[in-house]
């Protein structure tokens, strides 16, 4: 079982996960941030590895993409910062980003080295279901690695409940069709798609994300899911000076 | 077909559709009514009637004299800068919004490199009143300004993609972004043979109409519907892929597609994608790019803001990996040279684009009497800046 499983098991409401660039804002401040974020009472982290052409992200996080970039991030350096995470670490930690840069490193080699650092699941918004499932999903499953998946608003039952079936951790409901660094917007729809997604009783935990930004925001998607994601508002916050020192500050405004 | 997509959209070992849920439901919508809704007689002759009374098609099929006598064979000019709005683009743009009302769709989105296709689409949407918006790079917005003023006297509007080289790779993914956050009303009309399945083989088959053309033509002239070099340039590729399509299957017809050396394979400042690339994924599909060990996307470079494009189409990265096709690759200045030759030869003003795929014939040899057939896929207006700065008109 992994990090993220045990989790799951001891607490299954009010998750708190947070989303940052790793190499941003400067090369080196990935753990510094982690330890950070898990002293302050963050239950999970999600650490992005930058990529040039970043489709599902919005201004905030792409720009913080291209700075880790300029600042010289690559997925060998991310390993090598990570060789100490579980020295300093211990929440579940996902890696999140786009499929090029694994496929150039390897899709075995990358799930090796994941799970080697002490990475519990990897967040591929473009990696095609029927490509996991018929070429790497051997590779996760021999790693203990978990592949996230997302659903939308337009995502149909069917598909839901396939992605229920390949995954084994939980499910990132996205709020809405968008991409990220919008404001969630809690229409009469989207609690409707919230409320449909609870009633099929999924196998695995769900959580929200895209336009989480307050307590509001939070505890709304509390009601529906397992937890949420907040990423933009968080990655606005490390563009500030001493923002270490915000981070306690940060998490208590959210929950 | 021997070289076309299989089930799953691949081409041998690229394709497929490599995109974020949040686009999952638009693509596949797409898979499953693309081709049921082009099989249909009313959306055939719907497409038929407009490509012959809209934009003038067939183009014709031009035997260029002085070009046979210069180079030593025969030389044909197919005219897709005669078609309305100046390029082959138009024919995937009235065939994507004759799509897109049969989908229910009330907006289109694009994006455009060296404006042809901005215009094409701005064009179509006027034509079926439907709201257009195109996002363009802001360096391309500079370098192709009378493009940018026609679309927005269409009544498009033309949105800057500000982020990474400013070009056509940035307005892509602006355009997927906008794709993204309104799934439900709009259809994207990509503009080349890239992108998620079905896109390449859509916009491949409304393009096919250049080469099925062609043969009827060739037969005509030639009293053969085979040539034996069928040629066109390829930034993502879809007036090559529209020119090689109905030959493909005839193997000794050689094909040869010309990438943008820009100032130089090894200089830094190239969009020569099957010279400098290698696979990866890019825009949605499995396909040759130009990139870092890292996977991280490599700026590109051309004076032609058509070929400015890191990648190419997954149906030419096959025939590239099979060797089907050949990919050959001609700089900046020689592509103008060969555009001023055209102009001073034939009496027409190229599109730098398909300049470069002329500026090939320099570095071929051929028999006496082999018929070769290379695409011209647009007109030289929006680029007269450009040709008057460079050789100082």
């Amino acid at each position: 079982m992994n990090r993220l499983n045990q989790l799951f098991n001891e607490k299954n409401n009010n998750l708190l996960s947070i989303y940052y660039t790793a190499g941003y804002p400067t090369l080196n401040a990935t753990l510094d941030i982690a330890e950070a974020l898990e002293k302050a009472g963050a239950d999970f982290l999600e650490v992005g590895f930058p990529y040039s052409d970043p489709v599902a992200d919005g201004p905030t996080i792409q720009h913080s993409s291209q700075q880790a970039l300029d600042n010289g991030m690559t997925l060998n350096l991310l390993f090598e910062q990570l060789a100490d995470l579980r020295k300093r670490i211990t929440i579940p930690i996902l890696l999140m980003g786009y499929v090029n840069p694994i496929v150039q490193y390897g899709v075995e080699r990358f799930c090796k080295k994941a799970a080697g650092v002490g990475v519990d699941g990897v967040i591929v918004p473009d990696l095609p279901m029927y490509e996991y499932e018929s070429m790497y999903a051997l590779f996760f499953k021999d790693n203990n690695l978990s592949n996230i998946f997302l659903v939308t608003p337009q995502t149909s039952p069917e598909r839901i409940r396939k992605i229920d079936a390949l995954s084994n951790s939980f499910i990132y409901l996205l709020s809405s069709s968008s991409i990220t660094g919008g404001s969630l917007n809690v229409s009469a729809n989207i609690e409707e798609y919230y409320q449909r997604v609870k009633d099929m009783q999924l196998n695995n935990p769900t959580i929200i994300g895209f336009g989480i930004t307050d307590k509001a925001s939070f505890s709304k998607a509390c009601e529906y899911a397992n937890g949420a994601i907040v990423g933009s508002k968080f990655v606005k916050l490390l563009g500030e000076e001493n923002y270490l020192e915000k981070i306690p500050k940060f998490i208590q405004s959210i929950r | 077909m021997k070289y076309g997509v299989n089930e799953q959209g691949y081409y041998g070992d690229f394709g497929g559709a490599y995109v974020p849920e949040m686009l999952y439901p638009n693509v596949e919508e797409l898979r499953q009514q693309y081709l049921s809704i082009l099989d249909d007689p009313a959306f055939r002759a719907e497409f038929d009637k407009l490509m012959k009374d809209y934009v003038g098609r067939p183009s014709p099929l031009y035997f260029a004299k002085r070009y046979s006598e210069r180079y030593g064979a025969n030389i044909f000019l197919k005219r897709e800068d005669l078609n309305h709005t100046g390029s082959h683009k138009i024919n995937n743009a009235i065939g994507q919004i004759l799509l897109a009302k049969r989908l229910g769709k009330k907006r289109i989105i694009a994006e455009t490199g060296a404006g042809q296709h901005g215009v094409a689409t701005a064009t179509v949407c006027a034509l079926m009143g439907i709201e257009c918006v195109v996002y363009m790079g802001e360096v391309d917005m500079a370098r192709q300004a009378p493009n940018v003023s026609r679309m927005k006297m269409l009544g498009a509007k033309v949105v800057p993609a500000t982020s990474g080289s400013k070009t056509l790779k940035d307005a892509t993914n602006e355009a997927l972004r906008d794709w993204i956050a309104n799934p439900v009303d709009t259809h994207y009309i990509i503009g080349s043979v890239v992108g998620p399945y079905p896109y390449p083989e859509m916009v491949a088959k409304f393009q096919s109409i250049i080469s099925y053309e062609t043969k009827k033509q060739l037969l005509e002239h030639t009293g053969n519907e085979l040539p034996q070099y069928v040629m066109a340039c390829v930034g993502g590729g879809s007036n090559a892929m529209g020119m090689f399509y109905h030959f493909l299957d005839d193997e000794d017809v050689k094909l040869i597609a010309v990438e943008a050396a820009g100032k130089g394979v090894d200089s830094g400042h190239s969009a020569a994608t099957t010279f400098l690339g290698k696979e990866g994924v890019l825009h949605g599909s499995r396909t040759i790019l130009m990139q870092t060990d890292d996977g991280q996307v490599v700026e590109p470079y051309s004076i032609s803001a058509g070929l400015d494009y890191p990648g190419i189409g997954p149906q030419h990265a096959h025939l590239y990996k099979i060797k089907r096709a050949q990919y050959a690759s001609v700089t900046d200045d020689e592509a103008l040279q060969a555009g001023l030759l055209c102009c001073q030869l034939e009496g027409i003003i190229p599109a730098i684009e398909s300049a470069h795929a002329l500026a090939q014939l320099e570095k071929m040899q051929f028999k006496a009497n082999d018929n070769v057939v290379i695409c011209l896929s647009g007109r030289g207006d929006k680029d007269l800046d450009t040709y008057i700065k460079h050789f100082g008109y």
